[in-house]
């Protein structure tokens, strides 16, 4: 039988991450994820790997450049802040096709903000945050158990595009205490097969080189042509989410993270009271789930989007539905909170509007 | 007929690209030549800056990475630490190092990270067209201090071997130049000496080498050696400055 442990989200990202095989951290202190690199150290000096508190985000960032570059599982984790300082180094690694993992567990912004949960980073964690045409794979956790479980998924997916891969969490979930089950076979690190891109110094090969930058005329745009194909394949492949009653459901809630495990309780209400709700829970960020979106809007005519930010995910659940329904809208920007109740009252007023 | 001096086997065969009269074609050769002499090329990695020897990536023989502009500290960082079996330098310069990369620079030294890095003085940003660097001496023209540096406005050089010698962490600071065929000698001898400590595992080096950046600096090559006798080298005096294994005799 499995293993079944009460763990704080920030703990239990720190276990999914070992357990993922990586044997690499390096990361600055900020609030509310302290007890990721508090925990790491430990955890890090346990199993023989590298724990480095480094001087800023952005040594961090780069740190996991160098050490992902020689094939290391590497990976940082951050909150808001500090993830904006590592958007110059994750544009270059994107540009360099590295694979890495950052987890951010978001707090409320913009600038110092506050300490509070927030879904404020979307745009800056799917859209590219750092300059240049890319994109990160992003991961949205909802519970202790999946940040647990998603480092190894980050790390499979980074590295199977040679793509930085992000962790968007928040504060609720990094400080909440959960059962989290250990399962699954831990990844031993040097079982990972070396691949040709590697620095590892030039014996008996070619010398490799990586890099982001290409003054050639024209190949720069063809690099960039490229990475455009590997994109596409990952939005053909990689769209996940988890879809609670969308069969019968004549309301569909989109809401990702902490606000799904919310909107899930509204839900709840909602069916008590027989409305027909049903949620769709986002996995991916990027590549965000558009083919169920839009395949819902054909069927569905009122979408209510939950957010804990000014609206962000909206735009891109517009996008997909292309027109066909109604969106609303429930948002609590600056570290506030929805709640279960509100969720409900506003399904009542869009039926009422009927 | 027996070849008696010619390209090592440390830098490739690509043509380089820069300036006549400019230092750092000497100080790869340099590096070449001891990443074969110490038999070091085949585990080295080697790190790219941004600036003038952006392109560095292309002319050492070995693996290479580009890295952000400043970041190269941290990335050799990150390297050393997740394969120490690797021989790990960077190569960068002033703006690179003692601008926008400060912090990465003190804090790899801080932690006496065992790398080695090669930091080139030119006194100016030779890539985006000679403006204003953190080493620029008092009164000396850039094209963002046209009348000459004001240290009233842009304040004061940052001497870096000197910064760096008030911390307890690095193993090996020194200051040299490739301005006469003599201290050509003496900083691959420098250079040399701070690859050995990181094969030995003794932790930081950092070479400083004053180099001559005649476009940069709006003067002839020949002038741009006598500058940097006369009037560079007074400013940053060339000497070591630490040495823990001297230190430990």
């Amino acid at each position: 039988m499995a293993e079944k442990q009460l763990m704080y989200g920030n703990h239990a990202l720190v276990e999914g991450v070992i357990y993922a095989g990586c044997r690499f951290f390096a990361g600055y202190p900020i609030t509310p994820q302290n007890e990721v690199p508090e925990y790491m150290s430990i955890r890090m000096n346990e199993v023989g790997g590298v724990f480095l508190q480094t001087e800023s985000e952005l040594a961090a960032i780069n740190m996991l450049f160098g050490a992902a570059s020689t094939g290391a599982r590497a990976m940082t984790s951050s909150s808001s802040p500090g993830i904006s300082l590592m958007q110059e180094g994750l544009s270059y690694i994107a540009g360099a096709d590295v694979p890495v993992l950052v987890a951010n567990v978001v707090r409320g912004g913009p600038g110092l903000g506050n300490i509070a949960p927030a879904q404020s980073d979307y745009f800056q964690s799917v859209k590219s945050g750092g300059h240049g045409d890319y994109h990160t794979i992003v991961l949205a956790p909802n519970s202790a158990q999946e940040l647990f479980e998603f480092p190894k998924l980050g790390f499979e997916l980074a590295e199977k595009y040679r793509n930085p891969a992000l962790i968007l969490a928040d504060g609720l979930l990094g400080q909440m205490m959960e059962h989290v089950e250990i399962k699954g076979e831990p990844v031993d690190p040097k079982s990972l097969p070396e691949k040709d891109w590697w620095l590892t110094g030039c014996k008996g090969r070619e010398r490799r080189v990586i890099r982001s930058y290409d003054l050639r005329p024209g190949k720069l745009e063809e690099w960039n042509w490229q990475r455009w194909e590997k994109y596409q394949k990952i939005i053909k492949n990689e769209q996940r989410y988890e879809g609670i009653k969308i069969d019968d459901a004549e309301i569909i809630i989109v809401a990702y993270g902490t606000s799904a495990r919310i909107a899930e309780a509204g839900l709840r209400i909602a069916r008590e009271n027989g409305i027909k709700v049903g949620l769709l829970r986002p996995i991916t960020l990027w590549p965000f789930p558009a083919d169920i979106t839009g395949e819902l809007s054909k069927k569905i005519e009122n979408f209510l989007v939950v957010e804990m930010s000014l609206g962000q995910m909206i735009e891109d659940v517009k996008l997909a539905i292309e027109g066909r329904s109604k969106v609303y809208f429930i948002g609590h920007p600056g570290g506030g909170l929805p709640n279960a109740q509100e969720v409900y009252n506003k399904i009542l007023e869009i039926r009422g509007k009927k | 007929m027996k070849l008696l001096f010619g390209r090592p086997a440390g830098l490739t065969e690509i043509k380089q690209r820069y300036c006549s009269g400019c230092g750092h074609g000497i100080v790869h050769r340099i590096i070449g030549e001891l990443l074969v002499e110490m038999n070091i090329r085949e585990k080295a990695i080697g790190i790219a800056p941004v600036g003038c020897s952006v392109f560095a990536d292309e002319y050492f023989n070995c693996d290479m990475i580009q890295v952000p502009h400043g970041r190269a500290p941290a990335v050799a960082t990150g390297i050393k630490r997740a394969r120490p079996e690797c021989f790990v330098f960077t190569y960068q310069g002033d703006g690179d190092l003692a601008a926008i990369g400060t912090a990465e620079t003190i804090h790899a030294a801080a932690r006496n990270e065992n790398i080695t890095i090669i930091f080139i003085n030119n006194a100016i940003y030779g890539m985006t067209g000679g403006q204003l660097a953190p080493t620029t001496l008092p009164g000396m023209r850039s094209t963002t201090s046209v009348k000459g540096r004001d240290v009233v406005k842009q304040g004061y050089p940052i001497k870096v071997c000197e910064l760096l010698n008030g911390l307890d962490g690095p193993f090996y600071l020194e200051r040299v130049a490739v301005d006469t065929p003599k201290n050509i000698i003496k900083t691959k001898k420098a250079i040399k000496t701070g690859f050995q400590y990181q094969i030995d595992n003794k932790g930081f080096s950092l070479i400083e080498v004053l180099s001559m950046c005649p476009t940069g600096w709006g003067v002839t090559p020949v002038q741009a050696k006598k500058w940097i006798a006369e009037v560079m080298a007074k400013y940053y005096p060339m000497g070591e400055f630490r040495n823990r294994a001297k230190e430990a005799k």
